[in-house]
């Protein structure tokens, strides 16, 4: 209806049209002003993501070298992609990776916040230390956890050893190579995390807190009837978004460890980066994706169907 | 100062909060100190002679300090390159996303069109897309494109992130509408209203969307690794990693390396902290 003043007023060729006709100039023009606004962002993110997805799922039936025309090879590289011992050696340490992330994560960005959400002195300052690791640069990050890993003169071992525990050998075991991984990325990601448990606690009312209060409660009690029930929403964003985040997990991994010892941390990122950029098995290397893609997309959709659920209650 | 205060006048709830309240600084501490530690580690590690990096016990405070790892380090490796590559991407890709991402965004939030808000739910599951999915696929057409080995494939594959038009909608939902009408009385051009009423009206939004993407290009590392192969397009991030030979390894430059890497984002969280945590905080709630 705001359209309808879109023109100056008074301006006599304008008035002098029937009405019906002006409203649709009017929403012609509206399209067209409207789509191109959006259009250099689109065209941008149509050529270099939208393309670059659907060929990912028409290569994975396919087996191309690059040079040769891609030949048509049906399930083949599905078939193979469960029988080799590499991607599924892969797909077993990503699901192990998420086993150890996604709650500790949650439970330290959780635990952060909690104590975080205070009106006290000092509390900017935590909150700044509590995310600055995630946004310090991810090679620096690598770099100095091999070097606080180190299995001989590590701090890590150091400090275990005043507990007189003999530290492993963290990223040169093929046992505590993952659990090395996961402490950092655990470290590094928490911050984040804890900013989107902080915006939730906030959004519980004060009200409840104090209602709870007078009905004399004490603090465990509030904790567990009000800011469980309260956060609920907000955890369950989480989960879903630190579950795909450890699907997706390469970057770190890589520089840590470059997926060893052995196989020891080979991911499915990292297989999809070896087969497809390395080996250029292009067809083969889609089909991992195409499985990525997939573990994504049902979280995806279960965070969608969740908060749809939410919404029309 | 503050007990003896107290232990004059022993209200038992006075005693229990001041109790928890130092209880609850002593557990903040002991937790900032322990996410600090790995800081603590690359500056002391930085400025050591590479054989005193790893000792027992750790020298956390090192006994013969080496400022001049802070100078030997830029003729060590081409640092000097790669700052400059480094902020080149880093800049490009920022303002390219900022502004392609506001300009949409601005069609999405203040231009009615029929199926807008279908073209945008579309947009924003994109969002959703892992691009580890699709790095080949995407590696495959910048091949083909003859673009690998450059700054533009990098670009290209950066700029144009959903997230950007996002992140500036949700903040342009907050500005009246009312504004636009009263500009659009007064004759001002849908362009107009953008670049003159809305974009100003913006700013912690664009700093947020900024700062988050100037960080985000600084820090990658998969990108830079797998489309510039030649060392005089190397970002920081590369370089670093350069200090590790085949067999042997320069502990302490490349300590000195990540200090250099971390100190410009440390000085630009420090000014926009704010910006950062708004920005994320508007994320989160894209579910």
């Amino acid at each position: 209806m705001t359209d309808l003043i879109t023109a100056p007023p008074g301006s006599p060729s304008v008035l002098a049209r029937p009405k019906p006709r002006r409203r649709r100039s009017h929403g012609w023009r509206n399209a067209l002003i409207g789509w191109s606004f959006i259009l250099p962002n689109l065209i941008g993110f149509v050529a270099i993501t939208l393309v670059p997805v659907i060929a990912m799922f028409a290569l994975s039936f396919t087996s191309w070298d690059g040079y040769n025309p891609p030949s048509w090879v049906g399930l083949k590289n599905f078939r193979r992609l469960f029988q080799d011992d590499a991607s599924m050696t892969a797909l077993r340490n990503t699901v192990y990776y998420a086993v150890g992330y996604v709650p500790l994560t949650m439970l330290a960005a959780l635990g952060l916040a909690l104590l975080l959400n205070r009106k006290m002195r000092g509390v900017a300052f935590f909150r700044a230390v509590a995310f600055f690791p995630y946004i310090t640069s991810l090679v620096a990050v690598a770099i100095v956890w091999n070097m606080l890993f180190n299995p001989q003169f590590g701090p890590v071992n150091q400090f275990l050893g005043w507990f007189g525990v003999h530290g492993p050998g963290w990223t040169t075991s093929t046992t505590w190579a993952m659990p090395a991984v996961i402490v950092t990325s655990v470290w590094r990601d928490m911050g984040y995390y804890m900013i989107l448990f902080l915006a939730g606690l906030q959004a519980i009312p004060k009200e409840l807190y104090e209602a709870a209060e007078v009905d004399g409660t004490n603090a465990w009690q509030r904790f567990r009837a009000v800011t469980v029930p309260g956060l609920r929403p907000t955890t369950f964003l989480v989960l879903i978004l630190l579950t795909v985040q450890a699907f997706k997990v390469f970057d770190l991994i890589f520089v840590m460890t470059q997926g060893g010892p052995g196989e020891a941390t080979l991911v499915l990122a990292q297989q999809i980066y070896q087969t497809g950029i390395v080996d250029g098995e292009y067809g083969y290397a889609s089909a991992i994706s195409v499985l990525l893609f997939s573990l994504v997309l049902v979280l995806t959709l279960v965070q969608f169907w969740f908060n749809g659920r939410r919404e029309r209650k | 100062m503050t007990t003896t205060a107290l232990e004059r006048r022993p209200t038992p709830r006075h005693v229990r909060r001041v109790i928890g309240r130092t209880l609850l600084y002593v557990l903040l501490i002991l937790a900032a100190a322990a996410i600090l530690l790995p800081f603590a580690w690359m500056v002391s590690a930085g400025l050591k002679r590479n054989n005193d990096v790893f000792t027992i016990p750790v020298q956390w405070i090192p006994h013969n300090v080496q400022w001049r790892n802070f100078v030997d380090i830029w003729s060590q490796i081409p640092m000097t390159t790669y700052l400059r590559n480094t902020v080149f991407l880093s800049t490009v890709i920022t303002s390219l996303q900022v502004l392609t991402g506001s300009f949409a965004a601005y069609g999405f939030a203040k231009v009615r069109f029929r199926g807008r808000d279908t073209l945008f739910v579309l947009y924003i599951a994109t969002i959703a897309l892992p691009w580890q999915a699709y790095m080949v696929p995407q590696y495959i057409m910048m091949v083909k494109a003859g673009l690998t080995g450059t700054f533009l494939s990098l670009i290209l594959i950066q700029a144009f992130g959903a997230f950007g038009v996002f992140l500036m909608r949700q903040y342009y939902l907050t500005i009246p509408d009312e504004l636009c009408e009263a500009a659009r009385l007064d004759g001002l051009s849908e362009y107009g209203i953008w670049a003159r009423i809305i974009l100003p009206l913006s700013k912690p939004a664009l700093a947020s969307l900024a700062l988050l993407t100037f960080v985000n290009t600084w820090n990658d590392y998969m990108g830079p690794f797998i489309y510039l192969t030649d060392n005089d397009h190397w970002t920081i991030q590369l370089g670093l990693q350069s200090f590790i030979g085949e067999f042997n390894a320069d502990y302490a430059m490349m300590m000195t390396g990540s200090v250099l890497s971390v100190i410009p984002i440390l000085v630009i969280f420090l000014f926009g902290q704010r910006y950062f945590i708004r920005g994320i905080a508007t994320s989160g709630m894209k579910g």
